[in-house]
């Protein structure tokens, strides 16, 4: 996409873990719309005296995520505090993990059907550390004041690094949503980035490509020699809360900092945050040098070790993934790739249609239209049996409308009825597609074949 | 006069009626009223003691600690009861909860007399560098007690408490005591919780009994000692009956007097009170000879170092915003301490200092392994020597460092430690410190409590 720099993207990635209670506290690990400051003790307000007693769970948990990111996960690891004085670290610390990480070296293949990528991205570490609480700024009596919500603070927060081998703002984009998906399959996140339960930071940095003179080695195609050096700076992005705010982002970074690297300028060391309302990246602060964090061993926490059969069983306590899934879906019982990427969204869906597939591909019965009947009529899976819903998809197939002057109407009605969906189709955003197959789906009454539907609406809609 | 009582006799009098609690604390109140103007071992005293739990009813009779005053060091939380460190910066701090110990001792039926003085933030050994002004010692009040748990120290050989509670990083309750002539004890790191005791070198901090006899520290060990769901650190082996090691005598311990902790610059009347102690043990049937040690002066660096890190972390919560004064309370030790720390585990100099040291700290956790091998326990001076004046720690950065130079390579080890008077010199007490392995709290309360009743040392109080 760029053709005169070579782009290097990293991903930090943060999430919340749902555990019952806060990572080293027996307080409730709840803080979305909860009534400020009651969800805490000594321990997560950093009292005098008060001393962190490490959640079992939630390190299993991160080891999980590790397992399920292809990463190492080492059996000796440990806490370290992370020192920097801000009002809501109450410690003046946070606790966190420096040289020693729950879990390293990994990689998640993106294999993206639509993008027609294939690609490794490696991780670099995924880590466990501690929320901090909430500043909320506002007016008391007439007078601007900050205050401070500790209910988020100790919350147990998993960090997951990549190196910069991402590619492209798409690539950046369809890795966080590949993650987010196997996180919530794994279920230990809700992974929710309006309730700030998954946070987005990316780091930009460009490099020329060198043209090396013929005489000396022979010229790449295109003239291109390869990049292995990162450049001596980068940019950190901040304040992404969605996955396309963050393909936006890095879009408007590549063009900035190729611009700059054009006019001969190299750009600054520093952390921008994303602005809406600008469309674009702003200065937050520089950062010339690497902060001093002055880490070290947490001293009230022992070493975390694992053995080599905790570590099998964390493995063995994997779910189905929605890789492996998928890969069934798409082998298995042949299903087109828009169908794949609606029933993979989440776990519980996923796991019906598997069932259902599983079935029906027994009974000879056709999976396309089968599939389409999950994906185009939303049904609520946790109060259907599989069994009921075959039963009745069966019953129905006898009178499924197929291709009828009826089924135009509807279709034609349908493109009247939600100009919304179909403006944000005509976008570009392929999933609108659904809401107006639901529509005549409504208007049939069930009987119109769905994934005809989807044909025809296609076409139209051209 | 019941506030001269020892724990154990406390204890013997309460449980077969023949005193009240009320009696006892009255006592202590008055004693504390008449003597602790001069000694200022007292910071806060706690006005209504007899509400919590040192109603003598029937069920609470039973307990073993049933209504017996304590006092405890400035640097545990007790809820309600203002707890400042020493320190100015928690003038006003009163605490929403309280510190394990305390809860235990709570349940155990103790009473809390008041708080102790100590060195700010527990930042000292000799109770001078306290914001609230010097404790002094009871056997001459032109000397220093000794510290940080100086307050402590002096209550408890002053009869102005039954017991009190302290604790070590390195020397903080067994060079105070030693200085006052009392009982300290310093247990394993890990064997008594930290929860709610204001953190100094969290890798290092130990709370611990001071008493006026072996005895009673083997009876508030037993109340103190065991896991707790609050401090991750503290060890899941099931707690002793360290009632159990009285009267056991020491008949075939073999027993190291450590050589190199008789530094060539002490004085010979010391060296010959720990020599004394040796044919003491002898007598008694042990087996007693000299044992070589790592040269304890490496242990000041790796404490300093060690200590200073742990403690420019530990402040960084005390910022004003929430609890307390800001940070321009903090006194000069303290800044020293934040700013020695603070260097030292900036980036480039972590390897160099705070990680080398740890390299050093497990050269004398292996010296003392080995050690251990051949002895049961080892024996040597508390300190350098008896209590410093008043006024000695102006000027001297590392009094503290040099003051505890032979209790820092057991500290930095985490193993256990006992100092109990073993003698006098110009009227000032010296203490015997007597090392053991990690959780060898038992065997050390043995011989402490053989040696004890062999000797005159602990029955001598100051005249006040």
């Amino acid at each position: 996409m760029n053709e005169l720099f070579k782009t290097f993207i990293g991903l930090e990635i943060h999430v919340e873990l749902r555990t019952l209670s806060k990572m080293f506290c027996g307080c409730i690990n709840n803080h979305f719309g909860v009534a400020p400051n009651t969800h805490t003790c000594p321990v997560c307000l950093g009292l005098p005296g008060a001393l962190p007693y490490p959640n079992k769970r939630a390190i299993e948990w991160t080891a999980l995520i590790g397992l399920a990111l292809n990463c190492k996960i080492n059996k000796n690891s440990k806490f370290d505090r992370k020192h920097y004085f801000y009002p809501d670290l109450p410690k003046g610390y946070q606790i966190s993990q420096y040289d020693e990480p729950l879990a390293s070296s990994g990689w998640l293949q993106m294999s993206n059907v639509k993008l027609q990528i294939t690609n490794k991205i490696k991780i670099r570490r995924v880590h466990l550390e501690e929320d901090t609480g909430k500043l909320v700024h506002k007016k008391v009596n007439s007078e601007n004041v900050t205050l401070v919500d500790f209910n988020r603070s100790g919350v147990p927060l998993v960090e997951i690094v990549t190196e910069p081998d991402i590619k492209t703002p798409a690539e950046a984009k369809e890795f966080a949503q590949k993650l987010q998906k196997i996180i919530r399959f794994l279920g230990v996140s809700d992974c929710d980035m309006e309730k700030g339960s998954m946070r987005l930071e990316a780091n930009i940095s460009l490099a020329p490509y060198t043209v090396h003179s013929p005489s000396r080695r022979p010229l790449r195609a295109g003239g291109r020699s390869q990049i292995t050096k990162l450049p001596d700076y980068k940019v950190e992005i901040k304040n992404i809360n969605s996955f396309r705010f963050l393909e936006k982002a890095i879009n408007y970074e590549i063009k900035r900092q190729s611009d700059l690297l054009s006019q001969g300028k190299t750009p600054n060391q520093e952390t921008r945050g994303w602005s809406e309302a600008k469309n674009a990246t702003v200065p937050q602060r520089f950062k010339e040098t690497e902060a001093d964090y002055r880490y070290f061993p947490e001293p009230d926490i022992p070493p975390i070790v694992f053995t080599n059969e905790e570590i099998k069983q964390f493995r063995n306590s994997i779910p189905l993934m929605p890789d492996e899934i998928e890969k069934r879906f798409r082998n298995i019982y042949k299903l087109p790739v828009h169908y794949i990427e609606v029933l993979t969204e989440n776990k519980g869906l996923a796991i019906f249609a598997e069932n259902a597939l599983k079935i029906a591909k027994k009974k000879g019965l056709p999976l396309d239209k089968l599939a389409g009947e999950i994906v185009n009529k939303p049904i609520d899976f946790t109060k259907v049996s599989v069994d009921a819903f075959i039963k009745k998809f069966k019953e129905k197939g006898s009178n499924i409308i197929t291709s009828s002057s009826e089924l135009e109407i509807w279709i034609t009605k349908s493109i009247e009825d939600t100009p919304n969906a179909v403006a944000d189709y005509k976008k570009g955003k392929t999933q609108a597609i659904s809401a107006i197959i639901g529509n005549v789906m409504k208007l049939s009454k069930g009987k119109a074949d769905p994934s005809v539907v989807r044909k025809l609406l296609e076409e139209k809609l051209r | 006069m019941n506030n001269k009582l020892t724990l154990k006799e406390a204890q013997n009098l309460l449980f077969s009626d023949k005193v009240k609690s009320e009696e006892i604390v009255s006592d202590c109140i008055s004693a504390i009223k008449k003597y602790d103007k001069k000694l200022n071992a007292y910071l806060t005293i706690n006005e209504t003691p007899r509400s919590k739990s040192g109603k003598t009813n029937n069920s609470k009779r039973k307990l073993e600690l049933a209504g017996i005053p304590y006092a405890i060091k400035d640097n545990f939380l007790t809820k309600g009861i203002k707890t400042t460190a020493g320190s100015k910066v928690l003038d006003d701090y009163i605490p929403q909860y309280s510190a394990t110990v305390v809860n235990k001792l709570e349940d155990a039926g103790a009473v809390i007399l008041g708080k102790t003085n100590m060195d700010a933030w527990a930042h000292g050994s000799s109770t001078e560098t306290s914001d609230y002004g010097s404790t002094k010692n009871p056997w001459n009040i032109n000397h220093l007690p000794g510290g940080s748990s100086g307050g402590s120290a002096a209550a408890v050989i002053a009869d102005l408490c039954i017991f009190a509670i302290g604790s070590e990083t390195a020397g903080s309750i067994r060079q105070p005591a030693a200085w006052c002539g009392c009982v300290g004890l310093k247990p394993t790191y890990g064997r008594v919780s930290r929860y709610g005791v204001i953190a100094m070198g969290s890798s290092l901090d130990s709370p611990g009994p001071l008493t006026k006899t072996v005895e009673d520290s083997a009876i508030v060990l037993e109340a103190l000692a065991g896991a707790d769901q609050y401090d991750a650190t503290t060890s899941p082996k099931p707690a002793e009956k360290y009632t159990s090691y009285l009267n056991k005598g020491v008949k075939n311990l073999k027993i190291g007097i450590a050589s190199e902790y008789l530094l060539p610059q002490m004085r010979g009347d010391v060296k010959k009170l720990i020599n004394d102690a040796g044919e003491v043990y002898e007598k008694l049937g042990a087996k007693v000879d000299y044992v070589r040690t790592m040269n304890p002066e490496y242990a000041i660096g790796v404490y300093t170092l060690i200590q200073r890190s742990e403690v420019s972390s530990n402040l960084a919560r005390y910022d004003g915003i929430r609890f307390g004064n800001d940070r321009s309370h903090f006194g000069q030790e303290a800044k020293r301490r934040i700013t020695l720390g603070t260097y030292a585990l900036s980036a480039g100099y972590a390897d160099k200092y705070y990680k080398k040291a740890q390299k050093v700290r497990t050269l004398y956790i292996k010296d003392f392994e080995n050690i251990f091998k051949k002895y049961d326990l080892i024996i040597g001076p508390t300190s350098p020597g008896p209590a410093q004046k008043l006024g000695a720690t102006k000027g001297q950065a590392m009094f503290g460092e040099m003051e505890d130079i032979l209790v820092e390579p057991s500290t930095i080890s985490g193993l256990p430690g006992l100092s109990i008077p073993c003698g006098y010199v110009d009227g000032l007490p010296i203490g015997l410190d007597i090392i053991g392995p990690q959780f060898s709290e038992g065997l050390i309360i043995q011989a402490g409590n053989a040696y004890e009743k062999a000797t005159p040392w602990h029955k001598q109080k100051p005249k006040l």
